[in-house]
């Protein structure tokens, strides 16, 4: 029914009548149940996943009909399908094309919470990686039995197991419907990674092709029977009320079916897409608005965010406080970096199909959390979370959380004022730019002294931010909830738990210094709508603690990459840089005038994906934009299951990174959000990408996988702002770089 | 009722005449590939060929376009045979989330219809208007200078690869 797995979908849907049928295979049994509670320790030990959904049939199914794998992650444009898919035919010793993949879908995969913090290889990856390795030894050991050769004699190809002189058995006819109904070990006889043969290979892209034929491969291309439009009428500016709306006129329009009004929610539906749309717009014209000037004064917002509250979160001690040490120092500087909000900035808007029947509501979504999302808008239709059904289904890249589940709110709320008919909500361009959840303000103060040899003596680090998460949860983070007539209204704000943590993620540096305090100044008060933006607090902190390193450096006369690589010990973190620095020709730099080189180096979290990069820049006098002339990276995401897709990420993350960098600041006056378009919101285009950006993969074949997809993010900037100091001899603190500074430096 | 040919099919619709030309080819002609992005002409998610040239099909009534032959990306090829930048964005694995991709797609075909062998510049300055969020940009740019020289061979070669429309 217009998923755009369309083999899997079709069936999926027809089979269960649209209704919710939610697999045996998700719950343990019922005689598992008390295993269960005695095994529950041996489960914190299970690989990934496996800890909360341990049943191997949750993950893989085997039968006539194929090999069916069953992930919680979705697909967001990062590749993870084509990932996936990989890991399971290594394990299973099939081809990639032998495997169909579920992805997030609360009637048919494990709860796997949200597709974010680069955790989905780690998490789903490396469940399907052991589920698909103790099927194979269980249908080897069924073979052995049935063949009467021992096992040890059996190989497994091509989705049978084999014995020597060639006769075999296939998978499915080893297997019933409950073989796998088991739960998974803490040990898996996971395949030698000296002879990978579809791991570590940059097998293509499988949700490419729907991409570049037009076929359906996106919510919004969803159509299905009966299928109506709808626009909401979003509000002017946070917590504007409704105060009145004239809807005859409207319901007179060509087209319309009905006008939603639920306290300050206004909503249209109309038969076509466009007369949703144009009615919208007569809607928005006769409704008359209540507004408060809530917002602060955007030329004092980083005194604002020092002056209010805030909450000390201890990020990181080490040895004696700084004070008593300051007398040692040959060299102390200090600094302080700025950073406004940044958008998700999705190109399509937010966009989700409902369907509210008999009882039951589907909705096809965007999300990147089916289960939390469920749970959300059970909460808000007023439903037990049974009679709700997520499916995901690919958007625009969302880069966190950005209006996906506010879309889904907007359909189900709409759709069950329409019983028995499919409603499809799409945001306008000004909805997502206004209302999506930004990536918070931040500031952080740095200061560092070296000692007589040149070695960081002490470090004292302090960043202000908002929450990087409101996600939902419940019904209460949705948006569309804090207008009905009776609102709810979001839940106090909290920082996320260390080690990620989220302002303060990646405010510790990996460096080795013997004295320091780091410490995460949590501001709850956020006047603008913010949440997980790509990386998190990691953008900002890598960007201030790298530029503070190149300050060091050049304190001390050193070269930025010796001087890094003389306060680092891991082994993995000295290989990227490294790598890069002779990719890049570093030592043999020659610059040119006007040109210079920055670098930069972080570890994701200080638990994930290591990353170097270095950056070549040019700046032309009276020109408010520098040139990014070439980037060299080098990434460690420990087993590089598909190399090209690791690439992309990367590239992406650092373009993406150098827009947020050098462009982005969210835009806005006492009372509205004035960035409302690309127009007033512009992101990087094709004449300011880098020249050249080349990544090297460092593979690490049987290590965990550590995540790619937000590893780029600060160092990215780091590098970049390194590079225009060199270039420019110009220090930028203040985020974005870009602009009038620039212009009048005198690229020497 | 308003006559396009799309993709080389005749067609009528029945849309109001100032409907932009995006909703009759999404909505009513049921075709995906062009995307509403903004609405405003300013991200290209949504370009087509309208006579050949690129344009930003959600700011262009179709009560303008009677008669006139329009390309969107399901008119350059199928799996079964691709054209030539559908071919070359899958070997360049010039996509993200792709939902830039079918407008990018549709401003380099104009771009090589009037010009078979572009420099990068070119090419960079062609699809200035389009947007994409994800960063694939340098690879589109591969993509697109691939197209050009598989096409070029065709051409030596006798056989027309550029997309089957349009």
């Amino acid at each position: 029914m217009g998923v755009p797995d369309m083999k899997v979908s079709r069936r999926a849907v027809l089979s269960t009548g649209g209704a919710l049928v939610v697999s045996f295979a998700l719950a343990p049994s019922l005689a598992g149940a008390a295993a269960r509670s005695a095994g529950r320790a041996a489960e914190r030990s299970l690989p990934g996943s496996l800890g909360s959904t341990p049943m191997l049939d949750a993950w893989l199914r085997i039968d006539a009909g194929g090999i069916t794998v069953f992930t919680g992650k979705a697909e967001l444009g990062q590749g993870i399908k084509t990932a996936l898919i990989q890991v399971a035919a290594e394990e299973l010793a099939v081809q990639p094309q032998a495997i169909t993949l579920v992805t997030a879908d609360t009637a048919r995969t494990p709860d796997e919470g949200y597709t974010a913090g680069s955790l989905s290889m780690e998490d789903s990856g490396t469940a399907i990686m052991n589920a698909a390795a103790q099927a194979r030894e269980i249908m080897m050991r069924l073979a052995s039995e049935r063949l009467r050769q021992p096992r040890g004699e059996l190989t497994a190809a091509q989705g049978a197991v084999i014995a020597p002189g060639g006769r075999r058995i296939a998978y499915a006819d080893l297997l019933s419907a409950r073989t796998l109904h088991v739960r998974a070990e803490p040990r898996a006889p996971l395949g030698n990674p000296a002879h990978r043969r579809v791991m570590g290979r940059s097998w293509p892209r499988v949700d490419i092709p729907a991409k570049v034929f037009g076929e359906r491969a996106f919510v919004q291309d969803l159509r299905l029977a009966d299928m109506v439009h709808a626009r909401v009428v979003r509000p002017p500016s946070y917590g504007a009320r409704l105060r009145s709306v004239e809807t005859a006129p409207i319901l007179r329009l060509p087209g319309v079916l009905s006008v939603v009004r639920n306290g300050s929610y206004l909503a249209v539906v109309a038969r076509r897409e466009y007369q949703a749309i144009v009615a919208m717009e007569a809607l928005s014209g006769a409704a008359s608005w209540e507004e408060t000037a809530s917002l602060p004064h955007q030329s004092r917002l980083f005194a604002d965010l020092l002056a209010w509250p805030s909450r000390d979160v201890p990020v990181g001690r080490r040895g004696r406080p700084p004070s008593l040490r300051r007398s040692h120092a040959a060299t102390m500087l200090e600094a302080e970096y700025r950073r406004g909000y940044l958008m998700h900035g999705s190109i399509g808007p937010s966009c989700a199909v409902a369907l509210f029947d008999h009882g039951v509501l589907t909705v096809w979504t965007q999300t990147q959390g089916v289960y939390p999302l469920r749970s959300a808008l059970a909460g808000l239709i007023g439903l037990p979370e049974s009679r709700v059904r997520c499916i995901q289904v690919e958007g625009a890249g969302c880069y966190g959380h950005n209006g996906a589940d506010d879309a889904a709110a907007d359909a189900a709320l709409i759709a069950k004022q329409v019983p028995g008919r499919p409603v499809r909500v799409q945001w306008m361009r000004a909805d997502e730019h206004k209302w999506e959840p930004y990536g918070p303000v931040m500031l952080a103060r740095v200061r560092g002294a070296l000692d007589a040899a040149g070695h960081i003596a002490w470090w004292q680090y302090q960043v202000w931010s908002n929450t990087h998460s409101t996600r939902p949860g419940g019904a209460r983070e949705l948006m569309p909830a804090w207008y009905l007539e009776r609102p709810l209204s979001p839940p106090a704000p909290s920082p996320l738990p260390l080690p990620a943590g989220g302002g303060d993620r990646n405010a510790l540096p990996l460096y080795r210094i013997p004295s320091l305090r780091v410490d995460y100044r949590f501001v709850p008060k956020m006047p603008l709508r913010v949440s997980a933006l790509r990386s998190l607090g990691a953008h900002f902190n890598v960007f201030a603690i790298e530029s503070f390193m190149d300050e060091l450096a050049r304190a001390g006369k050193f070269d930025p990459v010796e001087f890094r690589l003389r306060h680092l010990d891991d082994p993995r973190a000295l290989a990227v840089i490294r790598t890069v620095a002779e990719r890049f020709g570093w030592r043999a730099y020659r610059r040119l005038a006007g040109c210079g080189k920055g670098f930069a180096f972080a570890r994701y979290k200080n638990l994930a994906a290591y990353l170097a990069i270095a950056v070549e820049v040019s700046v032309d006098r009276g020109e408010p934009m520098p040139r990014v002339l070439r980037v060299v990276a080098a990434v460690d995401s420990g087993e590089a299951v598909n190399p090209d897709g690791i690439r992309n990420q990367i590239e992406g993350g650092i373009i993406q990174a150098f827009s947020w960098t050098l462009l982005e600041s969210v835009k806005f006056d006492r009372t509205r959000i004035t960035s409302r378009d690309w127009a007033s919101y512009p992101i990087l285009r094709f004449s300011a990408v880098p020249r050249s950006v080349e990544v090297v993969v460092l593979n690490r074949p049987g290590q965990p996988f550590l995540g790619t997809g937000e590893a780029a993010q600060g160092p990215a900037a780091g590098a970049l702002a390194n590079a225009l100091a060199d270039a420019a001899g110009l220090r930028l603190q203040d985020l974005p770089l870009s602009g009038d500074r620039i212009k009048g430096a005198m690229g020497s | 009722m308003i006559r396009l040919i799309v993709n080389g099919r005749p067609v009528e619709v029945d849309d109001e005449p100032s409907t932009p030309l995006l909703y009759v080819l999404r909505d009513t002609l049921e075709l995906n590939g062009a995307k509403f992005g903004c609405g405003l002409g300013q991200c290209g998610a949504c370009t087509v060929l309208v006579e050949g040239a690129a344009v930003f099909s959600c700011v262009v009534p179709v009560g303008d376009l009677a008669g006139q032959r329009i390309t969107t990306v399901e008119g350059l090829g199928t799996r079964e045979r691709p054209g030539a930048l559908q071919q070359a964005f899958i070997e360049e694995q010039a996509a993200q989330c792709g939902y830039c991709t079918a407008g990018m797609i549709m401003r380099a075909q104009a771009l090589l219809e009037r010009n078979a062998s572009p420099t990068d510049e070119e090419i960079r300055a062609a699809l200035e208007p389009n947007l994409c969020r994800c960063g694939t940009h340098l690879r589109i740019v591969r993509a697109v200078r691939r197209a050009a020289e598989a096409r070029q061979r065709a051409v030596a070669s006798g056989v027309s690869s550029l997309g089957r429309a349009g």
